[in-house]
């Protein structure tokens, strides 16, 4: 590999950080306004949609098997099944969904 | 909140992690990265989205310029999310300790804690991170090194494991909650509309989309189902 390689792993390591960093550690007023407050709770739920519709339709080889294996997912998780289960599950699915479909 | 129980709270991350991190390890090889270099980026990056458009840069052999201004648009996400840590963090949480925690702060592990009752002690976030980076660089190290050997149908599967444990996480209090099951609904909207737009697709990255799919959705809901005090109580 060449050295520009390592210089841009550095460069991207150094830049993650403090992108995490700074407000992390900077940032120490309680928040008072109350619409602040409750964009903040909101937010972690929008992060998670956002993150998972619509990809996860295509993360698991083939769109039929990620399908059937989100469906899966989704029932399992509505009546509460703990997150290893319902992502142990949703791969078993979708794998041989995949040999099926 | 122990150390141990925060570690609990990070086994599965950590083997969504390392089933997500296993399809990194061989794409980032396939792409001409020595498997050595992959494992180095995992360890100290922790982020999907954002390494995958790092090696895109490092492959191109692209700019330092190039590389800050991708890494700080897609990780931005992770500064919005520090700020809304900052106001559940125990007293005793240090500037040294913010320094330290701060390093492995992720998605998974910001909702984690974010759900979290009651106040976040410095223990409790180290126990959180240290499974999910061992599970990351770990899942990268075996992707890297062994990936060609696993049958194709296995490796694509694995990568449903984190979205299914996503859904995991947001269903249940979706079901319990109308606001935010409405917040869910519309991110998730935003994001396939964004996702489906050749035009939208080209011109925003994932990482950029997702702060605007979060911030669009939660400015709204908060907007119009305040959080009742509480509920809010409850889950501080």
């Amino acid at each position: 590999m060449k050295a520009q390689f390592w210089i841009l792993l550095v460069v991207m390591a150094v830049t993650t950080y403090l992108v995490r960093m700074i407000p992390f550690t900077f940032f120490s007023a309680k928040i008072k306004s109350k619409y602040i407050r409750d964009v903040l709770y909101y937010i972690p739920y929008a992060v998670l949609g956002a993150m998972t519709i619509p990809h996860i339709f295509y993360s698991g080889g083939s769109t039929q098997a990620s399908v059937v294996g989100a469906v899966v997912a989704f029932v399992m998780a509505f009546f509460r099944f703990s997150l290893i289960a319902v992502a142990v599950t949703a791969c078993v699915v979708a794998y041989f969904s995949g040999m099926i479909l | 909140m122990k150390y141990t129980y925060g570690l609990k709270k990070g086994i599965p991350i950590a083997l969504g992690y390392l089933s997500v991190s296993f399809g990194f390890g061989i794409s980032a090889v396939e792409k001409g990265v020595a498997p050595l270099g992959a494992v180095l980026i995992s360890l100290f990056n922790l982020t999907s989205a954002g390494q995958v458009a790092g090696v895109t840069v490092m492959v191109a052999m692209g700019t330092i310029m190039e590389m800050i201004a991708a890494q700080f648009v897609i990780n931005l996400r992770y500064s919005l999310m520090g700020i809304a840590l900052t106001q559940k963090l125990s007293s005793d949480f240090s500037f040294l300790k913010r320094l330290v925690a701060s390093f492995g702060i992720t998605d998974e592990v910001f909702v984690m804690a974010a759900s979290e009752k009651g106040e976040i002690t410095p223990k409790y976030m180290y126990g959180l991170i240290t499974l999910p980076i061992i599970g990351w660089t770990l899942g990268t190290f075996l992707g890297a090194f062994s990936g060609s050997f696993l049958p194709e149908g296995i490796r694509a599967a694995l990568g449903l494991a984190i979205y299914s444990m996503f859904v995991a996480i947001i269903v249940p209090p979706a079901r319990d909650s109308k606001p935010v099951a409405l917040t869910v609904i519309i991110a998730s909207v935003i994001s396939s509309v964004h996702f489906y737009l050749p035009y939208l697709k080209e011109h925003i990255s994932g990482g950029f989309a997702i702060i605007i799919c979060a911030l669009i959705a939660s400015l709204t809901v908060a907007k119009i189902c305040p959080v009742k005090e509480r509920e809010e109580e409850i889950n501080k």
